[in-house]
């Protein structure tokens, strides 16, 4: 069985091909089948080559799968190799079957769309490269999974190609992902040149036995490395792409922006992590930058108004949280938070693609409202999704997740209590905002009417996702709820794992703090959305307040502060440098043909007395000549 | 002999110059016609008489009357005159006459590089220049002869009056 | 016995050349233009008298005949030509026959 892992990536560029050749002549139908299709047959087989692993693991948890060597020159010789381990396992199977309930919803979502089969074609494509990425054996590969993941979102954020606003924001995307990509490459030059390989096995025994933790090598390489994870997962500073991504149709928000593409970074620094721990610094970095962001997000996302707007931020937070549990070193924590964060965030675009749909494209939170009478289904998902996003205690997914990173970021080795103090204070933000767009949306009077119900093609995979989101959490319990270690088992195969450092006694302490802070997030929703909703709207107008308000409702100023220090010089030195010197020599020739051309067609002026005057002059020069020789 | 010599090339010089100067037709041609004598005197001092009598039979005889028929044909006025004043601006004869003015320099230039010792004039009278011409020179004649032709019939088909003016041609 | 040198024989006649040159590029009266050339062809033959007398020799005067001769078919033709131009363009203005400009 798992020799048709190949099969997993294969099949939606088969897909891609298809739909990129003949979908323009294909019907609706069709085109949803081969979309949809190569979609759920990748679904299909990750799950029985998941159960053949599972089952019976090969030897070192590990399965290699060539097939066929794409270069070899001067030593450099990458294969197109699949390398199946615990770690990508899991990614490769969220990533198919959440894609395939995401296409499975955007074949109704986008059914009137005249862009129908170029849409399943760059989503077909997107899931080929990030199952490229995520199998990847050697850096190489990986690299060109990450492109082309870079490609598909460009694509796919500007889907609606007419309105210069979502090629704007493509461009804004490619462009500050390309940053993070430069230093990624960078990165690998580094380690190729140093280690003289880039299958990545290989490369991190030889890191671990060739550089000593803490020097030069090993803390730029990572550096970089980390420099592209950020910009793919819109972390600080490259996070200001993301919440402009949102032009792009839902579902393509739901796939790349929630739950698959931003993901890439955690990826790869879980996948080098022997790199990243012979590199404290740089670890240390990541956690920082986790709670840095996790925070600012968190701040930014409360003031927002589009609904879309919201769920980016909290998808920044959320990786947020990842981050910093990767840079404390728990591993298989991020991972699993991964693991429930698709579910839930996929699940709460895919509802907010259902208001939207059905309210003509409205994305304005306080434009809806008494929703749950109108979208019963929607709304009951939306729930689970919000509660799930929220940590509601022991019935959702993201409680198990989110509260193990935050006890290990207390707890292990490289964690401290400022990291997780922010942990603390990111999660009542998030229960705060996720509450706060639940009350706006779903409650209170309804200022529109939803004109299209959803069908059956889009209600299913809200369902589904709302019942992975609700038991996804329960293949990891902590050690004192029943230490269910399914989860962290399964990877501790592939990572590390992590020993906290503190007793059961803090455990207990620290979970029922996170408790009562989601919980306690809740009310402050309910209190100042649903109770009173105008304290909060005379709060932003006092003068601090609004000022707060602006500030975090443009993302703590970013885009001004990139606009001033980065585009705006650019932009003046390629303007002053638009007549450059090269140009000058070509132009000049042109310019000096002509000025020439001008002045000699003056002497064809027709007078006899002139062309005399002409004859006079060259005997009179003539015979200077002669003369003076 | 060398006074009559001087004294003529400076007339020919002065006649010139008033020929350049002159805003009237009629005066620059008669003024021309002052020069034209003066240069035969000095043909005469240099010993070539048959030349002399030449130059004043034809050049100032016949040339110089076609001018002046012409002229008259053309009933060229005072109002020409004015027309030639407003024409004969400063910027119109400083580049002209700054030019000759250079070939002046350069001729003297080359003539004072070599002072030869001076010559005493002999007279070539007509009979040597006869024999020469109908000796070497019988092909420079013909030649001539058939150039004349030319310019006769050249001048005569030119001149002729057309019935219809502005064809400005005819026949080649 | 008189004696010139041929120096200023040869400099009378560069002065009247030189008149006879700036007179043709200064004016614009063709028949002025015709009668600069003729100064300037007279003071070519001058050279040439000149330098035939140093030599003793009959050369010179003859080449002046020649150039009389030239002369002489030139101005008749040439005349021809003005009273042609006077009746196509109205007036002796030599600057007036320029359609040939580039």
């Amino acid at each position: 069985m798992l020799e048709l892992l190949w099969l997993i990536p294969c099949l939606p560029f088969a897909g891609f091909l298809v739909l990129a050749l003949a979908g323009k002549r294909l019907e609706g139908r069709a085109v949803a089948l081969v979309g949809v299709g190569s979609v759920a047959l990748s679904a299909i087989l990750s799950v029985m080559v998941a159960v053949d692993f599972m089952s019976a693991p090969p030897p070192g948890h590990f399965y290699t799968q060539t097939l066929w060597q794409w270069l070899d020159v001067a030593g450099l010789s990458p294969g197109i190799t699949f390398y199946l381990d615990a770690l990508s396992l899991v990614m490769m199977l969220v990533v198919t079957v959440v894609g395939f309930l995401i296409h499975l919803y955007s074949s109704e979502f986008m059914e009137e769309d005249e862009g129908y089969s170029r849409f399943f074609a760059y989503m077909n494509l997107f899931v080929g490269s990030m199952l490229v990425l995520l199998l990847a054996q050697n850096l190489l590969l990986f690299y060109l999974g990450w492109e082309g993941v870079g490609l598909c979102s460009y694509l796919l954020i500007g889907f609606w190609y007419k309105d210069p606003k979502n090629g704007y924001a493509a461009r804004k995307a490619f462009v500050v992902t390309r940053v993070g990509d430069a230093a990624m490459a960078v990165g690998l030059f580094l380690l190729y040149n140093n280690l003289g390989t880039l299958q990545i096995q290989e490369l991190m025994e030889k890191a671990h036995q060739s550089w000593s933790p803490g020097s030069l090598l090993p803390v730029a390489a990572a550096a970089l490395i980390l420099g592209g994870a950020v910009g793919k997962s819109a972390q600080l500073p490259l996070q200001t792409w993301l919440p402009d991504a949102m032009a792009g149709p839902t579902p393509v928000s739901a796939l790349i922006h929630a739950a698959t593409m931003v993901t890439a970074g955690v990826y790869i620094i879980a996948r080098t992590h022997i790199l990243f721990e012979l590199a404290p610094p740089v670890l240390a970095a990541v956690a920082v930058i986790g709670a840095l962001t996790l925070l600012l997000s968190g701040f930014s996302a409360i003031t927002q108004k589009d609904i879309k707007r919201v769920l980016a931020y909290s998808t920044i937070s959320q990786i947020g949280y990842m981050f910093l549990a990767l840079g404390v070193g728990a591993w298989s924590a991020a991972i699993f938070h991964f693991m429930t964060h698709a579910f839930f965030k996929a699940l709460l675009f895919l509802g907010a693609g259902v208001i939207i749909h059905g309210l003509h494209h409205e994305h304005d939170m306080f434009k809806m409202g008494g929703l749950r009478r109108q979208l019963p289904v929607t709304f009951w998902t939306f729930l689970i999704a919000s509660a799930s996003l929220s940590a509601i205690p022991l019935v959702t997914a993201g409680f198990f997740s989110k509260d193990q990173i935050l006890w290990l970021a207390w707890s292990s080795g490289r964690g401290s209590k400022w990291l997780w103090a922010a942990g603390i204070v990111g999660a009542l933000l998030t229960s705060l905002y996720t509450f706060r767009m639940v009350f706006i949306t779903f409650f209170g009077e309804a200022h529109s009417e939803v004109s299209k119900k959803p069908g059956t093609r889009m209600l299913i995979p809200l369902v589904v996702l709302a019942f992975l989101s609700v038991t996804g959490g329960y293949i990891e319990l902590p050690a004192i709820m029943g230490n269910v270690t399914i989860f962290s088992g399964f990877m501790h195969t592939a990572l590390p794992p992590v020993k906290p450092l503190s007793g059961e006694h803090m455990e207990w302490i620290l979970e029922i703090i996170a408790v009562v802070v989601s919980l306690g997030g809740v009310f402050f929703a309910w209190l100042f959305f649903l109770w009173m909703p105008g304290l909060s709207a005379r709060l932003a107008r006092t003068s601090p307040g609004m000022l707060l308000h602006r500030f975090w409702f443009s993302g703590w100023a970013f885009d001004w502060l990139y606009d001033v220090l980065l585009v705006r010089p650019f932009i003046w030195l390629a303007r002053i440098n638009k007549d450059d010197f090269i140009d000058l020599i070509y132009t000049g020739i042109a310019w000096y043909n002509q000025a020439m051309n001008s002045i000699l067609s003056l002497t064809q002026n027709g007078k006899v007395r002139f062309y005399a005057m002409g004859i006079a002059l060259g005997a009179i020069i003539t015979i200077a000549i002669a003369v003076l020789r | 002999m060398e006074t009559l010599f001087y004294i003529s090339s400076v007339i020919a010089v002065i006649a010139t110059f008033m020929v350049m100067v002159k805003k009237n037709v009629v005066h620059a041609l008669l003024y021309l016609v002052v020069s034209l004598l003066a240069v035969a005197l000095v043909f005469f001092v240099l010993g070539a008489p048959f030349i002399a009598a030449l130059e004043i039979i034809i050049y100032a005889g016949a040339i110089m009357v076609l001018f002046v028929f012409v002229v008259m044909m053309l009933n060229l006025g005072s109002k020409d005159a004015e027309r030639e004043s407003e024409w004969l601006t400063a910027e119109t004869w400083a580049g002209p006459v700054i030019l000759a003015a250079v070939l002046l320099g350069e001729v003297i230039f080359i003539l004072l590089h070599r002072t030869g010792p001076p010559f005493s004039p002999e007279i070539v009278g007509s009979r040597q220049v006869g024999v020469a011409l109908l000796g070497p020179y019988l092909l420079g004649v013909e030649l001539s002869s058939i150039l004349l032709l030319a310019g006769l019939a050249g001048a005569y088909h030119i001149g002729r009056h057309f019935e219809d003016e502005g064809r400005g041609g005819g026949r080649p | 016995m008189i004696s010139i040198p041929m120096e200023y024989g040869l400099t009378l006649a560069g002065i009247l050349f030189a008149f006879g040159l700036a007179g043709v590029l200064m004016r614009r009266n063709v028949i002025f233009i015709l009668m600069s050339i003729e100064i300037m062809l007279n003071a070519a033959g001058l050279a040439f008298v000149v330098a035939g007398s140093k030599w003793h020799q009959a050369d010179g005067q003859i080449m002046f005949i020649f150039i009389l001769t030239m002369a002489a078919a030139e101005v008749s033709v040439g005349l021809a030509l003005v009273l042609r131009f006077y009746h196509r363009f109205k007036t002796l203005d030599a600057d007036e026959a320029s359609r040939m400009r580039g």
